[in-house]
């Protein structure tokens, strides 16, 4: 069974006919060609796959991508692109080094994003609970913290 | 000027790619007309199979071909050896690889029997889904010591035993010494499965054009040159047809150095077959089966000392779980053999394992591979023989260690390299030191501890040291190259996971050529790029193919000096290189750009001097000849919940030795992540297994990682012992963080649970095994 569905990513309205039961990380990555999300465990657990919607992090492998017919979707790459002026919590995982293989990094920006934005300021423990769905096998953590600490910072800064 | 960059923690070139969603994986390739696989797993850890229907899956729409290890014709092959067993004083080996499907006989849960072929991967697994394998069960063999009984199944019936391998190797005489001792301590332990579980399971796509008589396949593979020598030769195909792309790969961690996995040769072969491009990407499921794992040892151990507390000798006598089939040779047990010795000097050692078969997904090397178990065994001996001797565990490591004018230390058993076990180079007081003052160990004691303890709080602590054997042979290569804009280009073979090589190759080659690392663009992992090479694994990035690319900038750095001093008309001495200039030392105004010389390198027209090579390039390869020994010093202060036994780690110390860093922020990077893979393999991972040999936590929600509230902040100190065996005097550094995890939560947690008397003798732990061994008494 097809459904139309339209649904606005990174700003661009998209329209497509799917089946019911197409993955909306499926969809993202392989209807629309953006591979940013990443697919880690398809069962929810390891949240690379997080995306926003109506701004809010989602598991993109537990949903449907007819369950994001008429919602605003924000994928990492809605964040910075140009590798000289990257959002700020981009920015920070760059120069705290909170990222190795990279896989993962895309979930954990989009989970910190909204974080970051509730809780301007965040204490460590706040930060590693609000990272504790997302898994990294590479980093041990400590320099993603590390990043969400120089972002909180950043962010707070006055913009130029 | 530019500053040196080897040695600074400069943020890594590759991360604005991966931080903007714009760098490929394997799953990122798309090619018009792309075909998906699925696979039909066995359900069984043992059975013969009587039959397969596979009527409704070819009937399915959008199936495009399904195919039985029958339908793979000559293809079907037991896949190579990877690696043969070492020329040791007494070694049996059983060569047993796996064809790409099972045949006849299935021998693990996830053992690869069907492979579909369909317009989709939604299609494919439909149709896998249909597919009806019957079975004819055979008991299955799953423990180590019952594989060894006369009445257990035989994975392979032609071996007569589930003997893989047997391997005697020694070092003086056990015997004697122990009869000289006036201690010896005899123990069993055990070490468990895991996985490495990297955040990207595996994957395949190929893409052979029939017009131009080529393939590409990309592959998250860990050793991209052998995978394509493998194809084409597999293919017929001449290696220049045969193009391997590892791209960004999402960690790899070992597993994905395996080769061949029946995967990597079915989805090309398919390509060909069908004329269309094809792909598969592994799901979590299958990585938890298919994936090879890595642990799983039996040791029956002694170390015999004298009462001062000297070490005599050592003898380890184990079996090692090689699961289904043994494709990767003896690396692991080998590596146990080889890092058991640690630091220390043990003047006789004797040791002998068998690698069993058993019906369990296959075992090869996983960061540490096999070098945590030895390191487990010996640290555990220690901790026990301090405690029967009363001393202060430490001070009985200190009077054993290796002193620094005692390198090079040979040990003599053969390492995996297949040289006498060498150690270049190492100072471990010094570690040793750094890590007591880090941890605070003498305050702790003295303090801190009978303070907490007397709140009635279970609190201890734990130091436990170790050597990693990295930067082995054979070779690796680099081609530097200085482009007509200036900017330089490095090619190499190795493919890489994570570790930063596009920014520490980039530092080595700044250094050389005095470029800014901006303007330096990297290749790895691309057989298209560099054509010859071995791979990704056991610490050896740095050591050995940073020591080629050091070897090629510094050819062309030569070639530049000499054109630029014919250009400047000064001496060559005298030139230097800056900011992508040659200029004249002293005389900043007398300069050429590297650009100018490169160009002048290559001209369109006109003559050159007989016998000039083009291009400001040169190609390097570095072969060490062994490999160099990186060491290092744990330390922990934790604290039981005397209720649920969670643990809370209060303090984390790790003092590593890997020589010179060439970039500290990846260094320590690399360290973290080890430790977390560590403390998951001590409390938190274990594949367990059934009787029958089913998987039963095959699943994140079962199996768990650690997460970032397990993982404590950890404090990292650094000792530099250079390695005499490479010009960048460099160590690896790969897999040090999670080598000695296991025996330092076993000292630590014993300490905290003093008044239980508890002696730990096994890894994984986990909270509720320790409250077994604790209150259940089943220790």
């Amino acid at each position: 069974m097809s459904h139309e569905i339209t649904l606005t990513v990174n700003g661009h309205a998209h329209t497509r006919t799917v089946e019911a039961r197409l993955l909306l990380s499926d969809f993202l990555r392989h209807e629309l060609g953006l591979t940013g999300t990443h697919v880690g465990c398809e069962h929810g657990v390891c949240g690379a796959c997080t995306i926003l919607l109506d701004g809010v992090p989602v598991r993109s492998c537990l949903t449907f991508a007819v369950q994001a017919n008429g919602h605003e979707i924000m994928t990492v790459e809605g964040l910075g692109h140009d590798p000289e002026n990257l959002h700020p919590l981009q920015q920070s995982f760059w120069e705290s080094h909170g990222l190795q293989c990279g896989f993962c990094t895309p979930g954990f920006l989009m989970t910190l994003l909204p974080f970051l934005q509730e809780n301007p300021d965040p204490s460590e423990q706040e930060i590693r609970e609000a990272i504790s769905g997302n898994l990294c096998r590479c980093t041990g953590y400590q320099f993603i913290v590390d990043a969400v600490k120089l972002a909180a910072q950043k962010m707070g800064e006055p913009q130029p | 000027m530019t500053t040196k960059s080897f040695g600074q923690r400069i943020k890594r070139n590759e991360d604005p790619q991966l931080l903007t969603g714009r760098a490929q994986f394997v799953d990122d390739v798309h090619i018009p007309g792309m075909l998906h696989v699925a696979f039909k797993r066995s359900d069984y850890a043992h059975a013969r199979i009587t039959g397969i229907d596979l009527e409704a899956a070819k009937s399915m729409p959008g199936v495009v071909a399904v195919y039985t290890a029958e339908d793979l014709g000559d293809f079907w092959q037991p896949s190579p050896l990877l690696v043969p067993p070492p020329p040791a004083e007494h070694v049996v080996f059983n060569k047993r690889t796996s064809g790409q499907l099972a045949r006849s006989k299935v021998r693990f849960v996830g053992e690869a029997i069907v492979m579909v072929v369909a317009e989709s991967r939604y299609l494919a697994e439909d149709a896998a889904e249909t597919i009806i394998v019957d079975y004819e069960p055979l008991d299955a063999v799953v423990g180590l010591e019952a594989a060894l009984t006369e009445d257990s199944a035989l994975v392979h019936e032609d071996v007569g035993s589930n003997i893989g391998a047997h391997v005697i190797q020694r070092k003086g005489d056990y015997d004697t010494a122990r009869a000289q001792a006036d201690l010896v301590i005899s123990r069993r332990l055990l070490y468990d499965r895991g996985t490495a579980a990297p955040m990207e399971t595996r994957g395949v796509v190929a893409h052979y054009d029939h017009l131009a008589r080529h393939l590409t396949v990309w592959d998250s593979t860990q050793a991209p040159i052998p995978i394509r020598n493998g194809l084409a030769a597999m293919f017929g195909l001449s290696e220049r047809q045969v193009r391997v792309i590892a791209p960004f790969v999402g960690g790899g961690f070992g597993p994905k150095v395996m080769m061949f996995y029946p995967e990597e040769t079915l989805v090309p072969w398919a390509a060909i077959k069908l004329e269309r491009p094809v792909k598969w990407i592994e799901d979590r499921l299958e990585n938890f089966y298919a994936m090879t794992h890595e642990r799983g040892q039996l040791h029956d151990s002694e170390i015999a000392l004298t009462k001062e507390g000297k070490i005599l000798g050592v003898k380890d006598v184990f079996l090692h779980d090689t699961g289904a089939y043994i494709p990767y040779g003896l690396t692991v047990p080998i590596n146990t053999q080889c890092t058991l010795l640690g630091p220390y000097v043990v003047p006789h050692y004797y040791t002998e394992f068998k690698a069993l078969f058993t019906n369990k997904t296959v075992v090869t090397p996983y960061r540490g591979a096999g070098r945590q178990h030895g390191v487990f065994v010996m640290e555990r001996l220690l901790d026990i023989a301090a405690k029967e001797l009363g001393m202060d565990p430490l001070e009985l490591r200190r009077i054993n260690f290796i002193q620094p004018e005692q390198f090079p230390w040979c040990n003599e058993i053969i390492y995996q390299d297949f040289t006498k076990l060498t150690y270049d180079s190492g100072n471990y007081e010094p570690v040793l030191d750094k890590a007591m003052r880090m941890i605070g160990w003498d305050e702790w004691r003295q303090n801190e501890q009978p303070r907490l303890r007397a709140e009635g709080r279970k609190v201890g602590i734990g130091l436990v040291m170790y050597v990693e054997g990295t930067g082995i042979g054979p070779y690796e290569g680099a081609r530097v190259q200085v482009e007509t804009t200036g900017k330089v280009t490095i090619v190499t073979g190795i493919g890489t996971q994570g570790q930063g090589h596009y920014t520490s190759f980039a530092q080595i080659a700044a250094d050389a050529l005095g470029v800014p690392m901006k303007d330096i663009y990297i290749s790895t992992g691309d057989t298209g790029q560099f054509s010859w090479g071995v791979g990704t694994f056991a610490s050896r990035g740095a050591v050995v193919a940073g020591s080629a690319v050091y070897s090629a900038a510094q050819m062309v750095r030569e070639k530049a000096l000499k054109q630029a001093a014919e250009h400047l008309e000064a001496s060559e001495a005298d030139i230097e290189l800056v900011d992508g200039f040659a200029q004249v030392r002293g005389a900043p105004g007398a300069r050429v750009p590297l650009a100018t010389l490169a160009a002048s390198a290559n001209p369109l027209r006109g003559a050159v001097r007989p016998g000039t090579e083009p291009g400001l390039e040169a190609t390097a390869y570095f072969g060490p000849q062994m490999g160099t020994t990186a060491s290092g010093a744990h330390a922990m202060i934790v604290e039981v919940d005397p209720e649920t036994y969670q643990l809370k780690i209060l303090k984390y110390v790790v003092v590593h030795d890997c020589g010179p860093l060439i970039n500290p922020l990846i260094v320590d990077g690399q360290v973290h992540g080890g430790v977390a893979q560590g403390i998951g393999n001590a409390f938190y991972e274990q594949l367990i297994y059934d009787e029958t040999g089913q998987l039963l936590n095959a699943s994140f929600m079962d199996y768990l990682l650690p997460t970032s509230t397990d993982v404590p902040r950890m404090e990292l100190g650094h000792e530099e012992t250079p390695s005499p065996l490479n010009p960048l005097g460099v160590k690896g550094a790969g897999e040090a963080g999670a080598i000695p995890v296991g025996p330092l939560f076993a000292q630590a947690l014993e300490d905290a649970l003093i008044d239980s008397g508890l002696e730990i003798l096994e890894i994984p732990l986990s909270p509720s095994r320790l409250w077994e061994l604790v209150e259940g008494g089943d220790a």
